[in-house]
């Protein structure tokens, strides 16, 4: 009963940041130079007084800013994003189209940051100072540092290119149809489908893309964790469950790493949302069809509609994943449930 | 391992139960080498209640660390000496034959209750992780006995506070779910750090009650360590004072309050408020604790010392034996 108080409140919360961020939204659009009546109409048009009327009429771009602002609402609300100004479809289609791409990418990434970070972590951790961590800590470097764009150009041209071993762009080879639309999750979609095959080939497609995205995200899971753990294995309830004769697995499992993954938790959600926005340069290099290239393409055309589309889901894509993560502190750690 | 339990302090005559040997712990810092304790000997008998006095930085608690193999290392290392558990040096142990006697034989019981539990895990499943590790109960069965434990050791309405996370507890509450930890097993020696140190005087008092009465009932040693002679008095059949890393007196609880020997016991006892005595000013012992890493030619406790002579500087005084008393001051000679 607690803990459904305790999400409610939360989705409650996630509500009124939603309207928050719409008119945050709003507002940059309107102050942003530019005036859509001239970017979209063609010249022949823009000296016909008739039309432009006609034009601001529509889209109700002839009333106060004010009554312009509830229009906007008021369609966010019936989820009606506009049309795109480039495709020529509703945004809302577009959007539908590609998010699963990105989403498919970005939770392979984060699942491959989290896992080898939070391993990393700990090992680090355990063999503080030792040749391990030496390494353990190179590699986070250079995962952090490393340019993404300048990364994937290097693994497509070794992997792809000079050793064959990885598949090229894109998200299934040319010979296979993508599968039919259940999720949009094409390795899902495979497995539904009952075809293995396509399965390994979609998942092999990820690998490099999502190895580039991971980097940054692990770098940090893994100081965070190591840092964490270290802070931890000195407490005072390591402690007692060492004078408990608990064996040191069981200490750093089931004693230590809950505690220590509580602020771990909030890199991976904040890595999972940074992913969704640093997708643009690599699904622009591995041509996949997602919102970040979809955001890419919006962006080199102006199409204004598109562009807000996009950034309404990344800011979405954030508040969600925060309140998950939210939410899941109060699984972990049975005092942020008492707030 | 050849275990030779004897519970009861009837037949207590015999053979200790635990043997501290000339034990020489060393902290290795930045700052140089301390000798955190420096050649402790002493030894507990079965059912026996030893109290370890002495001031921040004497020893005490790294003494107990040493008894549980729990000596953080680094920074830490015995250096030298045994620690005899029924014979069996503990100090030779590994790690694992020692995660078989920690909680089981010997348990111990931490300064601060406020962050010695896990706050992510509930109390009824921190004491019943003992039961399941040692006494290979099914969980189930372990929990239900924890709910026995809790209830011996006086917490009220066990079956909620089993369910219930350390931070829904009082500091009086968690140092007796601690107890009920250290309890589970049964231990033939029970360590006390300083268990009633963070605690309101009221609690205090209940909870050094619980330690002796469970002392009484079932026979296990306690070894009860501590800067405040109020508690020893509580507790103790035997004191031990510990300065620098060395013991400087031992004697019967009783003795040691009627007739303190070495100035460093003086001092301490000197220090207590008292409701008899005519009210005056109370006794201190000039100066502080010197820096571990300090050097001091002779008796440690020479630059705080009223008594102090040209010999006392020069050479360590030799531990001697008065009667009841064991002494290490150059103001004693054996007789």
């Amino acid at each position: 009963m607690e803990r459904l108080k305790f999400i409610g409140k939360r989705l409650v919360t996630l509500l009124v940041m939603l309207i928050g961020v719409a008119t945050i939204v709003f507002i940059l659009t309107k102050l942003v130079p530019g005036d859509p009546v001239t970017a979209n109409l063609s010249q022949r048009s823009l000296s016909d007084p008739k039309i432009v009327e006609a034009y601001k009429v529509r889209y109700g771009l002839d009333k106060p800013v004010i009554v312009q602002y509830f229009y906007y609402i008021r369609n966010l609300l019936r989820l009606d994003l506009g049309t795109s100004i480039r495709t020529n479809r509703p945004v809302l289609e577009e959007l539908k189209r590609c998010y699963p791409a990105t989403m498919e990418l970005a939770i392979f990434a984060i699942i491959v940051a989290a896992v080898f970070g939070v391993l990393f972590g700990i090992i680090s951790a355990l063999r503080r100072n030792s040749v391990i961590d030496q390494i353990v800590r190179a590699i986070s470097v250079v995962g952090v540092s490393i340019p993404s764009f300048w990364f994937a150009l290097i693994v497509l041209f070794v992997f792809y290119y000079k050793l064959r071993t990885m598949p090229g762009p894109g998200r299934l080879s040319s010979f296979y149809a993508a599968p039919p639309t259940v999720t949009g999750f094409y390795t899902i979609d495979a497995l539904l489908q009952g075809n293995i095959m396509k399965f390994g080939d979609a998942l092999m497609h990820l690998i490099l893309p999502g190895c580039v995205l991971a980097a940054f995200t692990m770098g940090l899971i893994t100081r965070t964790t190591r840092s964490n753990m270290l802070d931890v294995m000195s407490t005072d309830y390591i402690r007692t469950a060492r004078a408990k004769g608990a064996p040191k697995r069981r200490v750093v499992f089931h004693h230590a790493l809950g505690n220590a993954m509580i602020p771990v938790l909030t890199v991976i959600g904040l890595g999972l949302g940074n992913l969704l926005g640093g997708m643009v340069l690599v699904e622009t290099i591995f041509s996949w069809p997602g919102v970040g290239q979809f955001a890419y393409e919006s962006v080199k055309a102006l199409d204004y509609p598109s562009i807000i589309g996009v950034s309404l889901l990344i800011a979405l894509n954030y508040m969600v994943i925060n309140t998950i993560v939210d939410i899941l502190y109060g699984v972990i750690d049975p005092r942020v449930r008492r707030r | 391992m050849n275990y030779n339990p004897q519970k009861t302090p009837k037949d207590a005559q015999q053979k200790p139960i635990l043997e501290v040997r000339h034990l020489c712990v060393d902290f290795h810092t930045a700052e140089g080498t301390v000798h955190a304790i420096n050649d402790l000997s002493y030894t507990l008998m079965p059912g026996e209640k030893q109290g370890i006095v002495g001031e921040s930085g004497s020893g005490k608690s790294v003494s107990s660390l040493a008894i549980m193999g729990l000596i953080p290392n680094p920074p830490g290392e015995i250096v030298s000496g045994q620690i005899l558990f029924h014979g069996t040096d503990l100090t030779r142990l590994s790690d694992k034959e020692m995660n078989r006697i920690r909680g089981d034989k010997i348990s111990m019981i931490f300064q601060e209750p406020m962050t010695s539990l896990n706050p992510i895990l509930t109390c009824g499943s921190q004491i019943a992780e003992s039961l399941v590790l040692h006494r290979g109960m099914k969980k189930k069965e372990a929990l239900a006995e924890s709910l026995r434990l809790m209830e011996e050791v006086g917490i009220a309405s066990p079956e909620k506070r089993m369910k219930e996370y350390p931070h829904q507890l009082s500091g009086g509450m968690k140092q007796r779910v601690m107890i009920a930890m250290a309890l589970a097993c049964e231990p033939e020696i029970l360590i006390c750090d300083e268990p009633t140190t963070a605690l309101d005087v009221t609690i205090q008092a209940q909870i050094l009650d619980l330690i002796r009465k469970l002392n009484e009932e079932k026979g296990m040693s306690v070894l009860m360590i501590t800067h405040d002679f109020g508690v020893i008095r509580e507790i103790s059949d035997n004191v031990i004072v510990m300065y620098t890393g060395k013991v400087v007196e031992r004697a019967p609880a009783d003795v040691i309050f009627r007739e303190p020997l070495h100035p460093y016991t003086k001092g301490l006892i000197g220090s207590i408020p008292r409701i008899t005595k005519e009210r005056g000013r109370l006794e201190q012992i000039e100066g502080m604790v010197p820096n571990p890493t300090e050097k001091i030619e002779g008796c440690t406790f020479w630059p705080r010392c009223s008594y102090a002579t040209e010999q006392c500087k020069k050479a360590d005084p030799p531990t001697v034996i008065l009667g009841m008393h064991q002494v290490k001051c150059w103001r004693y000679r054996e007789e």
